[in-house]
């Protein structure tokens, strides 16, 4: 497992003592119980993703299809671009997020909560969301350019170098730095011999994680980028729903996943990091608000407020001044000759809102058994982690295309259901979920399962009381995670979609496609209804699961 | 070689030094005694320029450093729990300091063999610091700070921490280590034997303007 939002948790040290290794196993959980666990979420993933996965590779590599990949046009064109953009995207990122990194992980000052959650939450937010935030903002000049594309992905990535870069930079002790300096380097040279190598596996994680983002870039490269700069994935959804060549888009989706696969194994080669013991006081630093940094860290959220205030505002101002029109008049979309299937906001949002409940509850269901079963596993435990983290090692196109082409057929003729879709969601949102719990667990003492059974607890009511405990405040955090997850997705979504199941992002997403004043202020609109709601369950989700107070 | 005047911190209004003058001559170690919360940290920390002293002024071989970073004060710092660059080997931490003067590789090799022969860690220079004993990362520590000749060399609480054996077997080498180098050093401690041990004079921080501990 290279990469993927566990990225987004604060990594926790795995306390286990050394001797548990040797500990008689006669306190665990019974193989029946330990079977029990794990059976769902393994079903669930040998059924919805090692499937499809399957059935991609054997439809490749079945009599003359592979061939066809050197007669694709504009192949070379295309992986060329895909992956010049990432990289630039990744180099902007990284730049653009290691000031805030610093600033809000380094020092301390009042205010300092709000302007990491400015910086974080259009991570959470749906693709489509912010494209239309950035096509709201730039000029019309920018539109259906790389730059764009490459804006909006700093934008949503920039939370991934805050925290995971953050995470490490705030456990680096002030005096480490401070005995370099008694060596006497100056602070360029702090940074350079003593900071950056202590931040490069968090450094290069950042930029995996990233550049696998940009590379697999669906929504915003669609949007933004413009028929004319086509990335992989949106290459491959226009073969398989507009040219009707699922057979070529299984091709180019199996050449990305070898693509993506020597990313995470080329990064993980640079990772291989020893695990360095720090210790020491690494408190963050008190910032008065005479101080500039506070006032620079205050700018840099407020620059990552700006496009959705202006996508807010774009709502109600079109091409003829103020107007209401975006938030009134629903039913004129597509009334007029020549636009297709009209929009049908209020079914958008009702299969919008009943898909991210469905998927919510499977991928927090399967997510918790399936970190338990991880957790308390002695063999077979890598074979669940493995496969749930293939999602993230692919791409929701690709999982969705998988998808679509396994449940064709009867029994499994799935692709007119109403679940086909939410399903997909949580087979993409649980590996996080899994990861985020995993961590939690981890860092929860063996010794305290230990300690509840020679208080007479038996493993099932000592597992309740120890891990169960623990995940309480997270899982309610996952469950709004999750749902956003499901509300923005747009790449498997579009892929799976049939007429009568059209979510409110792909609402949004033929919206923007259109001419005209009317429907792009509907498009705002409706994304500034769909940012919000993520947003709030952004924020309220973080503040349930805040962590409980400690005493000192 | 070190002096002292009038050094006075304030964390959140609240006193931690209150005119604090003291004078270290060359080559002399002079231990600073005092209990936890007197200050003593808060002194060595003014005198390397990681605190800043909210008035008095800091002297270092007949220059003014009060205004100067860290980085150019010359001073030398043990801290309490070692902070031993973990990226880098045992050679690598010691010659860190050697690198930062601009020394050339050639000349920091003989320095840094020398300083482990002088910490008893000799044919140690490749172990990573994650494996070494708290004895051992003690004396690399020593061995870092010893390494570019500092003017004054700082020593916070530089064996607590340690086991018995140990605490006895270091306190033992540490004057001797200080002195077969010339160094002058300010250490502080809540130990009075370890004080009277190593130090040539002993000073009790209470009665310099730090509050009583």
């Amino acid at each position: 497992m290279g990469h993927g939002r566990p990225a987004l948790t604060t990594p926790h040290s795995d306390r286990r003592p050394d001797g548990d290794r040797g500990e008689r196993r006669v306190n665990d959980l019974g193989a029946g119980w330990r079977v029990a666990l794990a059976a769902p979420p393994a079903l669930a993933v040998a059924l919805f993703t090692v499937w499809p996965l399957a059935t991609l590779l054997v439809a490749v590599t079945h009599g003359s299809t592979l061939g066809r990949v050197w007669h694709l046009p504009r192949l070379g064109a295309t992986l060329w671009f895909t992956t010049w953009q990432a990289a630039l995207s990744t180099v902007v990122t990284m730049v653009i997020g290691i000031v805030p990194a610093y600033l809000v992980n380094r020092l301390h000052f009042r205010g300092r909560a709000a302007v990491r959650a400015l910086v974080v939450v259009p991570f959470f937010l749906p693709t489509v969301v912010v494209a239309a935030a950035f096509l709201a903002v730039l000029p019309e000049s920018w539109h259906g350019t790389p730059w764009a594309m490459i804006a909006a992905h700093a934008f949503l990535n920039v939370a991934v170098v805050v925290q995971v870069v953050g995470a490490m930079w705030a456990v680096i002790p002030t005096d480490l730095t401070g005995a370099a300096r008694t060596l006497g380097a100056g602070p360029g040279r702090v940074a350079w011999h003593v900071l950056i190598p202590l931040l490069r596996p968090a450094l290069a994680s950042a930029a995996t994680v990233v550049f696998l983002f940009s590379f697999t870039s669906f929504g915003a490269a669609k949007l933004l980028g413009g028929p004319a700069h086509p990335t992989l994935e949106v290459e491959i959804v226009r073969r398989a729903t507009q040219l009707g060549d699922v057979a070529g888009a299984a091709v180019l989706s199996v050449l990305q996943l070898v693509a993506l696969a020597a990313t995470i194994a080329a990064s993980a080669a640079v990772q291989r990091r020893t695990r360095v013991a720090l210790r020491g006081d690494a408190r963050p630093r008190p910032r008065r608000w005479r101080d500039p940094q506070p006032w620079i860290a205050a700018a840099t959220g407020a620059a990552f407020a700006v496009p959705l205030v202006v996508l807010a505002g774009r709502s109600v101002h079109g091409a003829s001044g103020w107007t209401g029109a975006g938030w009134t008049r629903w039913q004129d979309t597509g009334r007029r000759a020549g636009l297709g299937t009209p929009v049908d906001v209020g079914a958008a949002l009702a299969t919008s809102l009943r898909a991210a409940a469905l998927a919510a509850a499977l991928s927090v269901t399967l997510a918790t058994l399936a970190a338990l079963s991880i957790h308390l596993a002695r063999r077979f435990g890598w074979l669940l982690d493995v496969g749930l983290a293939l999602p993230l090692a692919t791409s929701a196109v690709t999982i969705g295309l998988g998808m679509l082409i396994t449940f064709d057929v009867a029994p499994v003729d799935w692709r007119a259901t109403w679940w086909l879709i939410p399903v997909g969601h949580a087979m993409v949102a649980t590996p996080f979920a899994v990861r985020a719990l995993l961590g939690v667990l981890r860092s929860t003492p063996a010794d305290l399962r230990a300690a509840a059974a020679t208080l007479g607890a038996t493993p099932r009511r000592a597992l309740w009381e120890v891990e169960g405990r623990a995940l309480r405040r997270p899982l309610v955090a996952l469950a709004g995670l999750t749902a956003t997850i499901s509300l923005g997705e747009f790449g498997a979504t579009t892929v799976l979609s049939r007429s009568g199941t059209e979510t409110l992002p792909l609402a949004i997403g033929r919206l923007l496609g259109r001419a005209g004043d009317l429907p792009r202020l509907q498009a705002y609109a409706l994304a500034t209804v769909l940012g919000a709601v993520c947003a709030t369950i952004v924020a309220v989700s973080g503040w349930a699961s805040r962590p409980a107070p400690e005493g000192r | 070689m070190l002096q002292l005047a009038g050094v006075t911190v304030a964390f959140d209004g609240r006193p931690v030094l209150d005119g604090v003058d003291l004078d270290v001559a060359a080559g002399e170690i002079v231990a600073l005694l005092g209990g936890s919360g007197s200050g003593k940290s808060t002194l060595l920390r003014v005198v390397a320029g990681l605190v800043e002293a909210d008035a008095g002024r800091v002297t270092v071989g007949g220059q003014d450093v009060t205004a100067l970073p860290t980085h150019r004060r010359r001073v030398g710092m043990v801290f309490q729990d070692d902070q031993l660059f973990p990226h880098l080997d045992v050679a690598g931490n010691i010659a860190f300091g050697l690198r930062m003067r601009g020394i050339p590789a050639a000349e920091r090799g003989p320095r840094v063999a020398e300083l482990l022969d002088l910490v008893g860690l000799a044919g140690l220079g490749r172990r990573r610091v994650g494996r070494l004993s708290g004895g051992e990362a003690k004396r690399v520590a020593l061995a870092r700070s010893m390494a570019p000749r500092p003017a004054v060399l700082l020593l916070d609480e530089p064996l607590t921490g340690l086991d018995r054996d140990l605490h006895d077997r270091l306190m033992s080498d540490l004057g001797r280590l200080l002195r077969a180098e010339g160094t002058t050093a300010l250490l502080v401690t809540h130990d009075h034997d370890e004080a009277a041990a190593i130090a040539d004079r002993v000073v009790q921080l209470g009665q310099l303007g730090g509050r009583a501990g």
